[in-house]
């Protein structure tokens, strides 16, 4: 064995904490999954490693650490369907390249119909799907208590169960440990990965950036890719411009360890909740954000409330868990709940934000087209649709009524 | 979940309310004369800063009126309730 090799599996910690340089090719703004896979690509791909990931707390604070893991590219719209498949592709073979256990487990994702108008837009968005190279099957009522024994589709239900649609590719995978995989991987490309660093104003001259203001002093910089998440907003303001975001909390909660009762992901828009089972056996449930804007990681129990009784409706079985732990995080929300990835009105500034409630299926991917971006100063051909300009040119991207919303 | 106070009804639970998004936003008195940025900025960007916000709420479950709040969306903390129409000083 490689000795270097040897002592990074051995290593006390998976990354330095190094001192920020006075001055960097790149930096990246926000060490979440996506500002810690642009890096990644940047350096991986494009071999630029003069570069930084500044982070105000430390990384994997924010979303990437709060969501609920659901990984799926079953979407209905051509642009929407190629880059969360691209996305879904690289994490098929993401463990490996990154030589971490990330516990990526393609369990399948079903998407509930219970009604008419549920079950053709489902069958709609199924044929979409195949179209586009997306796997897709509908399931009948039967088919989908064969594949998911424990959901109730009796006919007497509140909402009952007409049917599904299927993604078997679709599944979960443990969000930390793509942290520490991408944290390691980054440092080892020669990565400096900042925490406690918190950007406080960004220099721009002349329509061109060419530095940050921190907690921990000046950063000059040759490019700086924003990708903050639920705070991008503050961080465009300081560049002059704005974003058509708003930060709202959504929350998510886990109940005590069970044994293994749920094999896969059931998603429902109607009843609206989500849930899996996490590989240690907590049930994992989510559903909408709360309504009003927020920076405060937190929202309202009555939301909690709803989220949970929706999953009661469609498995009686669990009114006797109980409730180990509920959180909020803040996501950047888009008014045609499509991301934004691109170029910015300031000179070698650039932006990867607005996945509001469901940017952890698209991590490797979002990296991918982020650091093409930065690297080149062109969109790559998967994130060139998903442009600020979009809301200019009218070509929005609506997945909000394309039925498998959140998530 | 927080406590809102209606100018008409008193503080009631917030599940009683809808929420209505950045308060004191006028539809464009001249709407011919906008350019597409213009248009751009009125139906899809609403301010997103952190800290005292003015938005409006409708008491849906109650008197069903609109009026505007000005809550720190840092905090949650209610800083005051004020019907439509009105501009307090910390409006913005
Ligand atoms: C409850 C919940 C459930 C979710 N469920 C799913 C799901 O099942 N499937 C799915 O695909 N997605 C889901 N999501 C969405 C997903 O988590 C996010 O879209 C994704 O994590 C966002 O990318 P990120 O990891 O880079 O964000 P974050 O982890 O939030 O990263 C942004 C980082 O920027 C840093 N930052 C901000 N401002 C500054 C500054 N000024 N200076 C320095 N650093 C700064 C922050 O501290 C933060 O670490 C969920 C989200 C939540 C909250
Ligand atoms: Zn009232």
């Amino acid at each position: 064995m490689d000795p270097n090799e040897h002592a990074l599996h051995n290593a006390p910690f998976l990354w330095r904490n190094p001192e920020p340089k006075a001055s960097y090719d790149a930096v990246i703004v926000g060490g979440g999954l996506h500002g810690l896979s642009t890096a990644y690509y940047l350096a991986k791909n494009h071999g630029l490693t003069n570069i930084a990931v500044v982070e105000r707390g430390w990384i994997g604070n924010g979303n990437a650490v709060r969501n609920t893991t659901i990984i799926r590219s079953n979407y209905l719209w051509d642009e929407s369907a190629a880059m969360y498949e691209h996305a879904l592709q690289l994490w098929e073979g993401w463990g490996e390249e990154l030589d971490y256990d990330i516990l990526f487990s393609q369990r399948g994702v079903l998407n509930l119909a219970h009604n008419l108008h549920d079950e053709r837009e489902s069958i709609r968005r199924v044929n979409a799907n195949r179209l586009n190279g997306v796997d897709a099957e509908w399931l009948d009522a039967d088919a989908v208590k064969e594949f998911c024994p424990i959901v109730d589709i009796s006919p007497e239900a509140r909402y009952p169960v007409m049917g599904a649609t299927l993604q078997r590719r679709g599944g979960i995978a443990r969000h930390d440990a793509v942290i520490f995989a991408l944290g390691r991987a980054c440092d080892a490309l020669g990565v400096d990965i900042i925490q406690g660093c918190e950007v406080t104003d960004i220099d721009v001259v002349n329509g061109r950036v060419t530095g940050l203001q921190t907690s921990r002093g000046p950063i000059a910089a040759g490019k700086v890719g924003l990708v903050a998440a639920g705070r991008t907003s503050l961080l465009t303001a300081m560049a002059g411009f704005a974003v058509p975001i708003q930060s709202h909390p959504l929350q998510a909660l886990v109940s005590e360890v069970y044994e293994q009762v749920l094999n896969c992901v059931v998603m429902s828009n109607a009843v609206h909740v989500y849930v899996s089972q996490a590989h240690k056996g907590e049930l994992v449930m989510g559903a909408g954000i709360d309504a009003f804007n927020s920076y405060a990681q937190r929202g309202g129990l009555h939301v909690i409330e709803e989220q949970m009784s929706a999953g009661m409706q469609l498995f009686p079985q669990f009114s006797r868990a109980r409730v180990l732990r509920t959180w909020g995080g803040i996501v950047d929300v888009c008014p045609d709940a499509s991301p934004i990835v691109g170029l910015t009105p300031v000179e070698n500034l650039y932006v990867n934000c607005g996945w509001g409630t469901g940017g952890f299926k698209a991590t490797p991917g979002s990296g991918w087209v982020m650091a093409h971006t930065i690297a080149t100063g062109e969109p790559h051909a998967l994130n060139r649709p998903f442009s600020l300009e979009r809301f200019e040119t009218g070509e929005l991207i609506d997945e909000h009524g394309a039925a498998a919303v959140a998530h | 979940m927080f406590q809102i106070r209606c100018p008409y009804c008193g503080p009631r639970d917030e599940p009683e309310f809808k929420y209505g998004g950045q308060a004191h936003v006028a539809y464009p008195a001249d709407p011919e004369q906008l350019s597409d940025e213009e248009w751009t900025r009125f139906l899809f960007v609403r301010d997103n800063s952190r800290g005292r916000y003015a938005e409006r709420w409708n008491h849906a479950a109650g008197c069903r009126r609109w009026f505007n709040v000005i809550r720190d969306n840092g905090t949650h903390e209610m800083v005051g309730s004020y019907r439509s129409g009105e501009q307090p000083e910390e409006a913005r």
